[in-house]
């Protein structure tokens, strides 16, 4: 496979929850966690997944991963269609983001890391004990750690055997689910160089899920910005960090503090108000009552991710007020 | 240090504060000797890591940490020329609340879901005033204020909110709540620990520049304890940086991030992300955040340190002053 082959493609997603299904309900309410998103990662390539807490993020991830049923949409993985098979979760694997509650507290961490290797290949019980040891190696933890239990390693550790339990299948692509969000900031930069040199050494494609806009920055090439369910604006990181259109981009790049005194960018905020319900978004435009441009079409109809140009796209209505 | 001229200058002085935990693997040095000052109007911020005392320090102040775990506080924390930690138990209730309020990470775990958010406001400035004139001022009067609390920490409709539950509001619109009630009593300084840590970053922005322009309004001063050196450095006016119960370093907030002077404050700098991977590759501290059950008598960074020199593990480096107001606890600045 070569880079900037497609790797993952995600078109038209959607993942509803029924709220109080009953049968004797006629009409009943959905919470439209994922509404209709198409996001694609290339060989290779890091994408992120950027928003605020009950956008959607989290379950597209697990969504992406089948763990939760989509209710429309197909999700293609070196171009078959996604199933639950040994085949495909030897090529897509996670990493949570509470180390904590992502490690069995009863089990050794050599069984943790092996897990993966025992229900999805048919190796021997000593070629899976060297991939162990290899995984663990290229996390850079001592083998003398095989033998203890999750909470007898610190938080970075914990981290450190879930990135090695992801990669222990050789997998193409890591979905990272906020890896460093429970992380100290000395720990986060160590577990985000870590990341860096496997994707160098194994080829790995990965597809990040945070809200920490400096961590997605950092890390990818591309991103995807999601408000209520939806994509509102996705393109090269670099140009939309730089140059964001979709005015809840602008806002969230502009709440974001940045560790410089004379830049103070966190006090001149203007937005107003918090992200919707997912239950009953906004109509239109989901962003229009917290928009300084919104005007009356925004909140009649929704608008549709326009391309801005060739890989760039951009869900407003008055994209030009922005420009 | 001079007492006199600081102790009328500054709102609150914390010297030399101490503070040690019993735990079943032997005690814990949570603070290790701690001075700091903190002057009227001004935002105070302490950054540090889990683990490095800055909530211990908080706690200490207000006098609510419970013995056990605590086993010895020391030092002097001095606020209107009393030391607090002479005070006993019923006499800090005096002060608590009403001369020096707190505000917590989690607004939900803070405020009592069975009442409205209206009667917790009413309760907070009931306790004030029956402790300015000892009587109980006028239902309507009370009313009005709550109105008033509501209306000073920007929450739209506040008629209609006095009248709900906590858990009917958001994360943001509890943490406001908070800000009310705490405000609510006019104190001299609010102490915050991690207040935004709970929120998304549209809303933290919200409260921290509601926080910034409320100290002004109400004749606040604000201890700000955080992880978060980039809130810090938007916000504050002072940064203190704490590491293993310390304070490794402490200065003007421009100066602390134009010119670090500690290697672990430089080490914090280096390893928040900015720009690209393409651009930079990230410098991450070695090791790990220090075991505080050990004690030592030596720089307690020392084992992380990129420059650390034999002098390091002899003695334990005091905080120094640097330049000015800039001051540091490592042996590099002599």
């Amino acid at each position: 496979m070569n880079k900037n082959d497609p790797l993952l493609e995600v078109q038209n997603l959607k993942t509803y929850f029924n709220l109080r299904g009953s049968i004797l309900r006629k009409h009943s309410k959905y919470v439209k966690a994922v509404d209709t998103i198409s996001v694609t990662v290339r060989s290779q390539e890091t994408v992120a997944v950027v928003g605020e807490s009950g956008c959607g993020k989290t379950t597209l991830a697990r969504t992406i991963l089948l763990l939760t049923h989509p209710t429309a949409g197909s999700i293609m993985l070196l171009g078959r269609e996604g199933v639950k098979s040994k085949e495909f979760y030897r090529n897509v694997q996670m990493v949570f983001q509470d180390p904590d509650s992502s490690l069995d507290p009863t089990m050794k961490i050599r069984d943790i890391i092996a897990e993966p290797l025992k229900g999805l290949s048919n190796l021997t019980q000593k070629e899976i004990e060297s991939r162990v040891l290899k995984s663990l190696e290229e996390v850079a933890l001592n083998s003398d750690v095989l033998d203890r239990v999750p909470r007898q390693l610190s938080g970075g550790q914990k981290q450190r055997i879930n990135i090695a339990r992801a990669i222990v299948t050789e997998p193409k692509l890591v979905i990272l689910d906020e890896p460093t969000s429970a992380l100290d900031a000395s720990v986060q930069a160590q577990i985000l160089n870590l990341l860096l040199d496997l994707q160098t050494q194994h080829g790995l494609s990965y597809l990040i899920i945070t809200h920490n806009i400096a961590v997605a920055e950092y890390l990818s090439d591309r991103i995807y910005v999601m408000y209520a369910g939806r994509i509102v604006e996705q393109g090269p990181t670099e140009v939309v960090i730089r140059k964001p259109r979709h005015p809840y981009t602008i806002a969230l790049l502009a709440s974001a503090p940045i560790p410089d005194p004379k830049r103070k960018n966190l006090l001149n905020v203007e937005i107003v108000g918090e992200p919707p319900s997912s239950i009953n978004p906004p109509s239109g435009c989901r962003f229009h009552p917290r928009c300084p441009y919104s005007e009356e079409i925004c909140s009649i109809k929704e608008p549709d991710l326009d391309p801005l140009s060739q890989d760039r796209f951009v869900a407003c209505h008055f994209v030009n007020k922005t420009a | 240090m001079k007492e006199g001229s600081i102790l009328t200058e500054n709102v609150l002085t914390v010297e030399n504060l101490s503070i040690d935990y019993e735990s079943n693997r032997g005690p814990v040095h949570a603070l290790d000797s701690v001075s700091i000052g903190i002057q009227p109007r001004s935002l105070t911020a302490i950054v540090g890591e889990s683990g490095c005392g800055k909530t211990s320090l908080g706690l200490g102040v207000i006098g609510l940490l419970p013995m056990p775990p605590v086993k010895n506080i020391t030092g002097k924390v001095w606020y209107k020329k009393v030391n607090l930690l002479d005070l006993d138990k019923e006499e800090i209730r005096r002060y608590r609340g009403t001369e020096i309020a707190m505000i917590f990470q989690e607004p939900i775990t803070s405020l009592n879901p069975v009442y409205k958010v209206g009667q917790q406001i009413e309760e907070a400035i009931a306790i004030r005033d029956s402790r300015a004139t000892h009587k109980n001022t006028d239902a309507n009067d009370r009313r009005s204020e709550i109105i008033e609390s509501l209306n000073r920490v920007r929450i739209p409709d506040a008629e209609n909110v006095a009248n709900r539950y906590p858990f009917e509001l958001s994360g943001g619109m509890r943490q406001r709540i908070m800000i009310a009630m705490a405000l609510a009593q006019k104190p001299s300084l609010l102490i915050a620990d991690e207040p935004t840590t709970a929120l998304d970053v549209t809303t933290q922005a919200q409260v921290l520049k509601l926080m910034r322009n409320l100290m002004n309004e109400v004749n606040t001063s604000i201890l700000l304890i955080t992880h978060d050196l980039a809130v810090a450095s938007q916000v504050a006016d002072k940064v203190a940086v704490m590491y293993g119960g310390q304070i490794v370093e402490e200065a003007e907030v421009n100066e602390l991030f134009s010119a670090p002077s500690h290697p672990y404050t430089q080490g914090l700098l280096a390893c928040i992300p900015t720009g690209s991977k393409a651009k930079a590759r990230l410098k991450p501290i070695q090791g790990n955040v220090l075991d505080l059950k050990q004690t030592v008598n030596y720089c307690k960074f020392a084992p992380r340190c990129p420059h650390v020199m034999d002098k390091c593990w002899e003695s334990k480096p005091d905080l120094r002053t640097v330049e000015g107001e800039h001051k540091a606890a490592c042996y590099l600045n002599e």
